[in-house]
């Protein structure tokens, strides 16, 4: 198998070896990132530059933190400068809520008065055409929910509270790593949706609309946990 | 204003600190991204993340700064200077500490290179996010880090330290 990483330095280097500082500061996609892992896994060469990779990595965070934070002048300058910078504009649906207000405002009490029981006649008159429409449309028939005692009792009256019958549920913790796209792209796969918000970084997934046989929704749950964006998933009711 | 100063006026220092090679000017840089910031914030889309608009504007006010500095060569002085504040990389691999000598050699990447590699290990962006902040087609956002890393282990090799790539 050819090597993926390249021995000459005049050689160009390869996709693979280009990904490698991406895969070491955690900003691949879930793809991406586990083409590299298949690839360090399968070329000891490649994995030797990874690790030098990785002391790179550490080495700048090092020297970056080791530059301290700016004097307390720069705060007091920016702030300065924004005090010092001319009044903003409102923006446009201020200025025309200010504007409305303003209208209202310049109208004498006797008008705004008359503009009031003008708007209630006007509500009246459209109440009444409204009902008188409705009546003239609904017919005679009504309907009561009943129980008829004559059709087939084959479905039962009460809905089934067993497990099997709701579409099965998970709380999952997405690995830290994980970006909005993988974790969308995880959800269309899996066709699960989030019914529940992130409580303690947990959230409630539904998977599908169906109910599944217990076999089936272990084996979804077992697959689920393999996911490299999936830090941890449990069966929940 | 004054909480997004607060979360995010050290990372815009660092980065235009490695850019521009002096406290002073790094410190009147972050006057200038907040500011325009402040005069902005309506532009801000939203499509990206705050850090890499706060980035990109931090970088286009940098090579502004140096831009306006007379001399050409005040870069290399500038890291000469930085560079005497303790040993060279020889002395420093004499001593076998390596993590030494690798941010020894960090600093004295190119501005280019330097960036490229703040960008990706320090500020954790990913290819996309590069390509926006410097302005480079995503391939050569990879291609240039590469580089970096060659130019970095070269460094490393000068002052007498083999680390077994390239």
């Amino acid at each position: 198998m050819m090597a993926t990483s390249r021995k000459m330095l005049d050689q160009e280097p390869s996709e693979i070896e280009m990904l490698l500082p991406f895969h070491a500061a955690g900003t691949l996609s879930a793809r991406d990132a586990r083409r590299v892992e298949d690839a360090l896994a399968g070329d000891p060469e490649l994995a030797r530059q990874y690790a030098v990779i990785r002391e790179e990595y550490a080495e700048t965070i090092r020297l970056n933190e080791s530059l301290g934070a700016p004097s307390v002048r720069a705060m007091q300058k920016l702030f300065a400068a924004i005090d010092g910078e001319p009044v903003r504009k409102p923006s446009l649906s201020v200025n025309l809520s200010a504007r409305i207000s303003a209208f209202f405002a310049k109208l004498s009490p006797r008008t705004l008065a008359w503009s009031a029981s003008l708007g209630a006649v006007a509500l009246l008159l459209q109440a009444g055409v409204i009902g008188a429409v409705l009546m003239k449309n609904q017919t005679a028939s009504f309907q009561t929910a009943s129980l008829s005692m004559n059709e087939p009792s084959s479905a039962p009256i009460t809905r089934d509270l067993g497990v099997a019958a709701a579409p099965p549920r998970a709380l999952v913790r997405f690995a830290p790593e994980a970006r909005i796209a993988d974790i969308t792209a995880l959800l269309d796969t899996y066709q699960a949706s989030i019914v529940d918000g992130a409580k303690g970084g947990m959230f409630r997934l539904q998977f599908g609309n169906r109910a599944m046989s217990k076999d089936e929704a272990a084996s979804l749950l077992a697959r689920l946990q393999r996911e490299k964006i999936v830090s941890l998933a449990v069966a929940t009711p | 204003m004054q909480v997004l100063y607060g979360r995010h006026h050290v990372r815009v220092f660092r980065f235009g600190l490695r850019l521009v090679r002096d406290e002073q000017v790094a410190e009147d840089l972050i006057s200038e991204v907040f500011l325009d910031v402040w005069r902005q914030a309506g532009k801000f889309e939203g499509r990206s993340a705050v850090t890499t608009w706060l980035l990109a504007i931090t970088r286009f006010k940098a090579l502004s700064a140096l831009r306006r500095r007379k001399d050409v060569g005040l870069d290399e002085e500038a890291a000469n200077a930085i560079e005497d504040t303790s040993d060279d990389p020889e002395v420093v691999a004499q001593k076998k500490d390596t993590g030494e000598a690798l941010r020894k050699c960090l600093t004295a990447l190119s501005s280019e290179h330097r960036e490229i590699v703040d960008l990706v290990y320090y500020h954790e962006k990913s290819v996309e996010e590069v390509a926006g902040i410097v302005g480079i087609p995503e391939n050569t956002v990879k291609t240039r880090l590469f580089y970096a890393r060659k130019k970095l282990a070269e460094l490393l090799k000068a002052a007498g330290i083999e680390r077994g790539w390239p």
